[in-house]
């Protein structure tokens, strides 16, 4: 153990509170390339890896870092891997794969300015329909947004559970700000917090990979056990033999589909400020929710009825958190460090309510000025 | 379908109920996929304790016919994801079995890399010259001149010599044949499966259909005889003297074999020298 986990109490950036949360969660398999504002997730793991009994492997590129995670999972063991815009691109391709495998793992994104190189030092949050359409075809996906160190931390055992769970791979949509702010974080214990893994086969006999149980997840075996099964990233039957019909593709990515649908409120997340009585609300997420709940604050010193909507899953999108809220609210604001992404899976679900964007390119979060302009404008 | 007959040796490392397969007629990939389980099968590998990782294409298919733990990932990232494997199960055998295409284009970093940091995995590469599955494309071991359907006036591009790419990489056993070199290929399979770190075996194999018939190599005999007529055993040669040229000798034979400190048993001292103990 390291001397910052022995204590109750630590003062450790984003990016740090979460690789020791990952590791409290039980990762031992990390494979990253360096990339800003990212890197001191891989330079802790180096460090942590070796004493812990993991392993930590700096790989070629961030297409290679996501396969070697992908492969660890598949010989048992919890794996992750963290990279920023660039790296992030290269790895939607193997994150269809681990959706059409079903593979658990995780995947941290410390967003900053794009497009392309962007703003390798400064923060943005633009990165959030990318997480969740980024690979070809048609799938879901569980992405959360932490916005402080300490939940950071706590994302990362949260991010382990779902993924174990429900066999998809879990997107850590950190930003610059929360990855490389100091705060206190507060190291739980055992007891207060729940570690999950993977169901697995009863035994070897008549085990099909892709037969899944009533929760629509079937258990999942590992490689080098006697099992002999067949994984592959094309349509697949319950024997994991490729099957190329209309029928078989219904059946199969509907189910990939529904096992996350039909959990959203289970998986679901939010955390609501003033909003039983607000006439506007406004939506966050990450580093934005700070200044939006002292905007927030501020306008209520000003008798404006605001209330604060904090996206903590923000995929699956919560959608009938917003519709609830719409049913008394007058309008939303939506505050996010991009030029409108989450503003329209808000606006989709305000029952027409008015709802205005706060935008922000990025390079700097928003100040509670700029979004307590935008409250003004709806009332 | 019709209700085949398979003896036991057949029924023990293939997955009979995918068959019939999708190879064309004259295809070079089942003799070599058929050495290389007798390989297993005499090395006495236990067979549940191999890994068959493939990426994308006709040789990728293989991974779906072994009855092993095998997983058809995406085109060029085989390798990859046998690093992750064999790293979180140290005691699991991982092979690669993937086309040139797969191997040497799309993923040519990834081999280069893991030969450089010696993973332990054994790659077995069929290289049958082109892109097979999508119609007879030009590939990064297409002879130069030759025809395909995207270098239809000749390959104007040098090819990879891949003995010498996997030597110069850092692999520890680098090995050519042909799939008329059954026996040989074989013994060079066992004698790879019993070694640690990165291992490389290219097998030549003919693709009529695609890539032959456009080559004056119509049928699968006739690039097997190209082979016989072509080939030369010559084991420890320089790998550099390894290029592929119509109308010129092909070396054959066993390259590389040298013993390196394995990156697996490099991860396994740093833990005991950082943590004072075992890993896991």
């Amino acid at each position: 153990m390291s001397p910052q986990t022995t204590r109750s109490v630590s003062f450790l950036s984003g990016n740090i509170a979460l690789v020791e949360g990952a590791i409290k969660a039980g990762c031992l398999f990390y494979a990253g390339y360096p990339i800003t504002p990212s890197t001191e997730i891989a330079e802790s793991f180096a460090r942590r890896m070796p004493q812990i009994g993991g392993v930590y492997i700096q790989m070629e590129d961030e297409i290679g870092s996501i396969g070697a995670v992908l492969g660890a999972s598949w010989a048992g063991v919890k794996s992750m891997t963290a990279t920023s815009g660039p790296g992030f691109s290269l790895m939607m391709e193997h994150i269809g794969l681990a959706v059409m495998l079903e593979t658990p793992c995780v995947i941290v994104d410390v967003q900053r300015g794009g497009p392309s190189t962007g703003l390798p030092t400064l923060p943005a949050q633009s990165d959030v329909m990318q997480a969740r359409w980024g690979s070809h075809g048609t799938y879901e996906i569980i992405a959360l947004s932490p916005n402080s160190p300490n939940e950071a931390y706590m994302h990362a055992i949260k991010a382990f559970n779902l993924s174990e769970q429900y066999r998809v791979p879990v997107i850590i949509l950190m930003d610059e700000c929360v990855g490389h702010m100091y705060e206190k974080v507060k190291i739980p214990t055992e007891d207060q917090i729940t570690i999950l893994s993977r169901k697995t086969p009863r035994n070897t006999e008549h085990y099909l990979p892709y037969e899944p149980d009533d929760d629509l997840i079937p258990p999942m075996a590992i490689a080098g056990e006697g099992f002999r099964f067949h994984v592959t990233g094309l349509t697949h039957d319950e024997r994991g033999y490729p099957i190329a019909t209309r029928e078989a593709q219904n059946k199969y990515v509907l189910r990939l589909s529904d096992k996350i649908r039909k959990n959203e409120e289970k998986i679901r997340e939010v955390e609501q400020f003033f909003t039983d009585d607000a006439e506007v609300v406004v939506v966050s997420f990450g580093i934005t929710s700070r200044p939006a709940l002292r905007a927030v604050r501020t306008a209520r010193q000003e008798g404006l009825k605001a209330g604060l909507i904090r996206l903590v899953t923000i995929w699956p999108f919560p959608e009938k958190t917003i519709r609830d809220v719409a049913q008394k609210a007058k309008g939303f604001v939506v505050a996010e460090m991009n030029y409108g992404q989450i503003f329209y899976e808000v606006e989709r679900c305000a029952s027409g309510k008015p709802t205005i964007l706060s935008p922000n390119l990025g390079g700097e979060a928003h100040t509670s000025d700029e979004i307590l302009t935008r409250i003004r404008q709806v009332t | 379908m019709q209700e085949q007959e398979y003896d036991a040796f057949t029924k023990k490392y293939f997955r009979t109920d995918r068959f019939p397969h999708i190879w064309c007629p004259g295809c070079g990939l089942g003799t070599a996929i058929q050495a290389f389980v007798k390989a297993v099968e005499k090395s006495g590998t236990d067979q549940d304790r191999i890994a068959v990782v493939s990426g994308i294409g006709c040789t990728g298919r293989a991974a779906g016919y072994l009855n092993f733990d095998s997983f058809h990932v995406l085109h060029g990232r085989a390798i990859p994801f046998a690093v992750g494997l064999k790293l979180a199960n140290p005691k699991l055998n991982v092979v690669v079995l993937s086309g040139d295409g797969d191997l040497f284009a799309i993923g040519g970093n990834h081999f280069i890399h893991a030969a450089r940091r010696n993973n332990d995995i054994l790659t077995i590469c069929v290289n049958n010259f082109n892109y097979g599955m999508t119609g007879g494309q030009l590939g990064p071991t297409s002879p130069l001149d030759s025809i395909t359907t995207t270098s239809p006036y000749g390959n104007i591009e040098p090819s990879f010599n891949l003995p010498w790419l996997a030597a110069s990489s850092g692999a520890t056993f680098v090995a050519r044949w042909t799939i008329l070199n059954v026996r040989q290929l074989i013994n060079t399979t066992i004698e790879a499966l019993g070694k640690r770190g990165f291992r490389f075996i290219e097998v030549l194999s003919p693709c009529p259909v695609n890539f032959g018939r456009r080559n004056n190599l119509s049928e699968g005999i006739d690039e097997l005889r190209m082979y016989q007529k072509h080939c030369e055993v010559a084991d420890f040669s320089d790998p550099r003297l390894a290029d592929i040229k119509w109308e010129d000798k092909i070396i054959i034979g066993k390259f590389v074999d040298e013993e390196k400190p394995v990156y697996e048993e490099k991860i396994e001292l740093l833990t005991q020298k950082i943590r004072g103990g075992k890993r896991g």
